[in-house]
């Protein structure tokens, strides 16, 4: 579904992704990992066209989506969450999901129909099965750090997305929040057959639920394969697992 | 005050509205006019800086070719008025297409000095081109059908075109589209990530909201039977941008209060003092410090469920 090969990307004289290389199949879940700094965020960035590749080729579909606009991607079927949380903090959270869906049913230049109660039932829907329903009228910013990255899952999912990309969708969750946003990944997976590309710091969670991982380090995929290929790999061990002092 | 009142005090206070020249003399009546088209402009001005968060610091230059618009074709041609009324307002709707074409691509301030630049250019055609604008001494003595040439038959007509556009401005901040716009700016970067085409929204709003300074453009014409330069300044632009501040950029109604406060203490205050706009800098500064979400903004806050606020 998603094919990326030799991507480079530098900033100045920084070479910050330095050939990238991944593929992701439909309905796998993918993670990418690597020390800080290692262009996990870049790369995502390139998927999602917040930045445009040097060099390389990043196919979608068969097609390439290289140096496309976010709102773009978001219509071709790439949506994401980000590392920092990014949502409407001033609309509430059912706001925040009706206009992801508005923006899917292209109905955002409607300009004289009232937006109260337009697509309720959608909304609503989405908002249960990510179990932010409750909450559905709390402006957002008031919302618990990780219930703010749920949310963030919940309008990026109101895309319908094919390929859900999530760059550290447990950053600075406290366990039993981890704990919740994994039965969410796995559900969404499981459920409804989403392809999800994922980065993560949390090691022990990448091995837990990704298909595959991909590891990169200094900007260059290292090896791409099943928790077990990338745990025998020497290289990873050198360059990862054994600094952090494996997991 | 619950959010079923809303409504009936808007009636009220249209029904106050349109009782009032029958009670005021005629030079308040005026004033009153002016503070209508002037409330006008001003909802028109938050629509571009509070709901999609863009600098509008020239919003003055469409509400000027708007009036110009309207009194070129008044005294220039043989058009009937109804044309003249339509041309400002889609005049102004034209030159914001055109210079939010050019300045969207820039950010923040960047956008609000170029534009603020551009709008100069135009002033200083109008300020120059005797031949067509009348220069700097402008256009007076602009003929208006019978039906509004009077001070109530103009101030009938600006409550009525005003209170029509207040509310397709209310209607649209509560559209599919105003809620865009507004998740815009609060955050371009989401917006985008779920597939918003974020310039081409802002570029929307940009137009809907000057054409509707237009339309006020075109209400001076009707109650001042005059049009000058300087109604399309940079610092009148400010004047503006200052009454969405003090009555409160977040809020709909918010803009309507400060332009009230600030016309009716402009002319009120002139009468005893020329530095009535000390009076106005004291406040706007006591404003800032101690209400920073405008007049209404903090009472609007303190006392409404959520739904009811502009923002």
């Amino acid at each position: 579904m998603l094919r990326v090969e030799s991507v480079v990307k530098s900033f100045g004289g920084f070479k910050a992704v330095d050939g990238a290389n991944l593929h992701v199949n439909a309905g796998e879940i993918v993670a990418v990992i690597g020390p800080n700094g290692a262009g996990k965020t870049t790369l995502f960035h390139l998927l999602t066209g917040h930045l445009s590749p040097d060099s390389g080729r990043i196919l979608f579909k068969g097609k390439e989506i290289g140096g496309l606009s976010p709102h773009v991607l978001c219509r071709r079927g790439i949506t994401r969450s980000f590392q920092v949380v990014n949502i409407f903090p001033r609309l509430s959270v059912f706001e925040n999901v009706q206009i992801a869906v508005l923006s899917r049913e292209r109905k955002t230049f409607r300009i004289f129909s009232p937006v109260a109660g337009m697509a309720e039932e959608e909304v609503h829907r989405i908002l249960r099965s990510v179990g932010l329903f409750d909450q559905r009228d709390v402006e957002s910013d008031l919302l618990s750090h990780g219930d703010k990255k749920v949310l963030e899952i919940a309008v990026a999912l109101s895309g319908n997305p094919e390929l859900l990309i999530l760059d550290e969708p447990t950053a600075g969750m406290a366990p039993e929040e981890t704990e919740r946003c994994i039965r969410l990944i796995r559900k969404l997976s499981g459920e409804s057959g989403l392809t999800i590309l994922f980065c993560e710091h949390d090691i022990a969670l990448v091995f837990e639920i990704a298909n595959r991982i991909m590891v990169m380090v200094r900007g260059a995929t290292v090896v791409q394969g099943s928790g077990e290929e990338v745990r025998r790999n020497s290289e990873v061990q050198s360059a990862y697992l054994g600094e952090s002092g494996g997991c | 005050m619950r959010r079923s009142a809303t409504p009936f005090l808007l009636l009220l206070l249209l029904a106050a509205l349109l009782a009032l020249p029958q009670v005021l003399p005629r030079f308040h009546t005026y004033v009153a006019s002016i503070v209508l088209l002037t409330a006008l402009l001003a909802t028109s001005l938050n629509l571009a800086i509070g709901y999609t968060g863009l600098y509008q610091f020239g919003h003055a230059v469409f509400y000027g070719v708007g009036a110009y618009g309207t009194a070129l074709v008044l005294t220039r041609s043989g058009m009937p008025a109804p044309v003249a009324f339509l041309v400002g307002p889609l005049a102004a709707a034209a030159l914001s297409l055109v210079m939010g074409v050019i300045c969207i691509r820039l950010s923040k301030l960047y956008f609000g000095m170029l534009q603020i630049s551009l709008g100069s250019l135009v002033w200083a055609v109008v300020y120059r081109w005797y031949s067509f604008t009348g220069g700097d001494d402008g256009i007076h003595g602009i003929p208006l059908p019978d039906a509004i040439a009077s001070p109530k038959g103009s101030y009938y007509f600006t409550l009525t075109v005003t209170a029509l556009c207040v509310f397709a401005m209310y209607r649209i901040v509560r559209s599919p589209f105003g809620k865009v716009i507004q998740g815009i700016r609060d955050n371009p970067v989401r917006a985008a990530a779920i597939g918003v085409d974020v310039r081409l929204h802002q570029l929307a709003s940009l137009v809907i909201a000057g054409f509707f300074g237009g339309v006020a453009g075109s209400l001076f014409v009707v109650v001042e039977n005059s049009v000058f330069p300087d109604m399309m300044f940079w610092t009148f632009s400010l004047e503006v941008l200052i009454m969405c501040l003090l009555g409160g950029m977040y809020t709909f109604f918010g803009p309507l209060v400060g332009a009230s406060v600030i016309v009716l203490l402009r002319v009120f205050a002139s009468v005893h003092t020329q530095y009535w706009s000390l009076i106005l800098g004291t406040i706007l500064t006591l404003v800032i410090i101690f209400l920073p979400d405008g007049v209404l903004g903090r009472f609007v806050r303190r006392s409404l469920p959520k739904e009811d606020r502009g923002a």
